[in-house]
């Protein structure tokens, strides 16, 4: 039985079941991919190649040196054709190297990457969350002297609804995840590992099981409840710690990875492969919802043509989740290293767009759904008026931005975009969390 | 893929789907809560009762359209807010309440209870008690004095004490001139159980049955649309204070307004508090004051003042109980 769940959050419809039974599939080859150079958080790549270059699969295409930044590399054998600006799914215009790749790919082969040890191997590998935020995993490898780490939590929740992705990857390579927590474990002198798995997914929670018998990681169930996966309510249902405000995990004594992640850990690790594929959900509105294994830099409208196309009428199409992803304006973007899914929703699946600002009504939805016991009425009714101050007496410093509190409003305040508005006037006037 | 095959993609900021709950459907809620013992009030009474509904909804419906026309404003009729405060306005009325005075009430609880406030969700105080507050406030004696004929009644209790009998307008005010007395009428309150939960035609509309408010409130609270807090404080203390004043608890719960102002009027999104604690503090009260109002205040208006002074007081405890952040120690490390 999984153990009680965090306070707050709430529970949207999983929609998990269209594609949670589809195994995963590679996808085609497309006729050309867009690699953007920062598909990470932190530093942007520089191009390291330029127009009519060859290139073969696993070659470093970008990179920076800087501290949080992981490289690029080409997801295939081929040639450079253009090294320009391109639209990424978050809506930002970034450096790209658009590769046209060569006829007949040899999916099993890569340029190695080098590296000594774990860290320093991970990095080369330019592997980044693959949950959803994209950090560099590197760094999160080192962890801070004065904070030792020791517990590694292998992040299985997939808590946001229709995604399967990270569900089929617990249930078809579940000892690259078990190997991947065991290499993250030795990096960071870490005793346990614990992966944790939303308890809505219990073939995924056997197969975890059954490849962790015999090795120090265990399979933990957990309550089914958004956002069970957010790094600190994972933390907590874990160890039952609360991350201190403004520290890192490692306060708690806890590293999170997803478990995506590990499995890429354990591909570089063990088979020196950098991190030029990943398996992505395609599912919602459309003829064949399924999991795919996708070369970076695949257009999403490939993705939509690989699962048969729109089915019935459609209206939005979300990259990632439908509680925190962005909403596509175009088809014409890549896939990047944290793109997780490809939701597309018809007109009955979300609400209408709402006009205008609407009241709030105080009926406090918003602070029961809260995962970190915030206010968000208030924050986001002081942050209408501008009052910074006062939204940072409501700790919006503190806002996960796991979207529940919109999720939960009758009126359909935008009230995790307030919030950000918040944080971002806050960080510009110099405050910290 | 063609173009031809590319349909419009709106955008809009995540989350992409949000709960069932929406205002509308959550005032259809406390509207269909009410309906049972707003339905029985209209079988006993006829037609004085649908007049006083009639006059509240319509009037309340109207001013908030009017305002916001006025005002060049969108209309907002379709929040389902005004229809609840007409209704709750009317079950708070005595069923032989002149029209007119229905008319100017509901006029008050839209115009100066809410919309002056800058429309739903800015008032501090419940629109439909600002409106029965100004009722009783400018015609209290039409009020107390309505017309008796037919089914409406002066309630006479043949009395066993010292006095030959004792009649008054409600089973309320007999039990307070009973008490005054020092019990000389031998008032039996617990006599007044059947007619409190089941068939009670005099107080207010809203108080023709206790039975059909509590199962209006308890579904509210079973679909999550009240904070079963509010209304557990409040009756809970005004059933333990009326028993330490020497009283029935029961009596005291059903009789008057303390259901319907528990679990539909205290319980107002906007002019009660938003988190657990500051409900509870907040319930017990409204609890507290309306039973130092009935028992030792000098008019019978004690429901109405409670709720409103704790209306005032939301803002407060929301500040005082405001529940600590995850990750601080404290509220205000």
């Amino acid at each position: 039985m999984p153990k009680s769940a965090f306070a707050g959050g709430v529970h949207p419809p999983g929609m998990k079941e269209m594609s949670a039974g589809r195994p995963i599939e590679r996808a085609p080859v497309p006729e050309r991919l867009t690699v953007p150079m920062s598909q990470h958080l932190g530093a942007p790549c520089v191009p390291l190649v330029q127009a009519g270059e060859r290139v073969r699969r696993g070659q470093v295409v970008g990179a920076v040196d800087a501290l949080v930044s992981a490289p690029v590399h080409s997801p295939v054998d081929g040639e450079v054709v253009e090294v320009g600006e391109c639209l990424t799914a978050a809506g930002s215009r970034v450096t790209c190297v658009t590769i046209a790749p060569d006829g007949g790919q040899d999916f099993d082969r890569w340029v190695p990457v080098e590296g000594d040890d774990v860290p320093s191997t991970v990095r080369a590998a330019g592997i980044v969350g693959l949950g959803g935020a994209a950090f560099p995993s590197a760094v999160k490898l080192v962890p801070p002297k004065e904070h030792p780490v020791s517990t590694v939590i292998l992040n299985g929740c997939e808590c946001e609804p229709y995604l399967t992705c990270d569900h089929r990857l617990m249930v078809e390579s579940p000892e690259r995840i078990v190997r991947g927590g065991v290499l993250i474990a030795e990096a960071v002198g870490a005793r346990r590992v614990v992966v944790g798995i939303e308890s809505n997914k219990p073939d995924a929670i056997d197969a975890m099981r059954r490849a962790a018998d015999g090795t120090q990681v265990e399979v933990l169930p957990l309550p089914t409840k958004y956002p069970q996966g957010a790094e600190k309510q994972l933390i907590w249902s874990v160890l039952r710690k609360e991350v201190p405000h403004g520290k890192l995990p490692a306060a708690a004594g806890a590293l999170v990875h997803n478990v995506g992640t590990a499995a890429a850990i354990a591909d570089a690790v063990d088979s020196r492969k950098p991190l030029v594929e990943r398996v992505v959900t395609v599912t919602g509105r459309v003829a064949r919802p399924g999991n795919y294994l996708v070369l970076i830099g695949t257009p999403v409208s490939d993705l939509i043509a690989l699962a048969g196309g729109f089915s019935g009428e459609v209206e939005r199409v979300v990259a990632g989740g439908p509680m925190t992803g962005p909403a596509l304006g175009t088809l014409d973007v890549p896939v990047t290293k944290g793109m997780s899914g490809i939701v597309v929703l018809g007109p009955g699946d979300a609400p209408k767009p709402v006009d205008g600002d609407q009241p709030c009504i105080r009926c406090g939805r918003c602070s029961e759904a809260c995962p970190m016991f915030l206010q968000p009425f208030a924050i986001g009714t002081y942050a209408n008026v501008r009052m910074w101050d006062r939204a940072e007496q409501y700790h919006a410093l503190d806002c996960i931005e796991c979207g529940a509190c919109s999720y939960a409003c009758p009126t359909y305040r935008p009230l995790v975009q307030l919030i950000r508005i918040a944080k971002g006037a806050l960080m510009a006037k110099g405050v910290r969390p | 893929m063609s173009e031809r095959a590319m349909p419009r993609l709106v955008v809009t900021a995540p989350p992409h789907i949000r709960a069932p709950a929406s205002c509308r459907s959550i005032m259809l809620w406390v509207v269909g809560a009410l309906a049972p013992a707003a339905a029985w009030s209209i079988v006993l009474m006829g037609a004085p009762a649908v007049i006083t509904y009639a006059a509240c909804i319509a009037t309340a419906l109207l001013s908030e359209a009017a305002w916001n026309a006025a005002a060049r404003r969108p209309q907002t009729l379709g929040d389902g807010s005004a229809l609840v405060t007409g209704l709750l306005l009317a079950m708070s009325m005595p069923p032989r309440t002149p029209w007119w005075i229905s008319v100017a009430a509901a006029a008050v609880a839209i115009l100066l209870g809410k919309m002056v406030f800058g429309g739903l969700g800015w008032n501090l105080f419940n629109p439909a008690l600002v409106g029965r507050a100004f009722a009783v406030l400018s015609w209290g004696g039409v009020l107390s004095a309505l017309p008796t004929k037919g089914w409406y009644r002066v309630i006479d209790v043949p009395a066993s004490g010292a006095l030959d009998a004792i009649s008054g307008a409600t089973r309320l005010a007999i039990a307070a001139a009973d008490r005054a007395a020092g019990g000389a009428y031998g008032f039996d309150l617990s006599a007044q159980y059947p007619a409190l939960l089941f068939r009670n035609l005099e107080g207010s509309l809203g108080e023709v049955s206790a039975a059909l408010l509590v199962l209006g409130g308890l579904v509210l609270i079973w679909r999550g649309i009240i904070d079963w807090r509010i209304p557990a404080g409040y009756v809970g203390t005004m059933a333990v204070l009326s028993w330490a004043f020497g009283s029935d608890p029961l009596f005291h719960v059903m009789a008057g307004g303390v259901l319907l102002g528990a679990f539909f009027m205290a319980t107002d999104y906007v002019s009660s508090p938003m988190t657990r604690n500051a409900r509870l503090v907040y319930g017990i009260g409204c609890g507290l004051f309306n039973a130092v109002g009935r028992f030792f205040g000098s008019m019978p208006e004690a429901t109405t003042f409670a709720i409103l002074f704790m209306n005032g007081m939301a803002p407060l405890l929301d500040k005082a109980f405001a529940p600590r952040t995850f990750g601080w120690v404290k509220r205000d490390e």
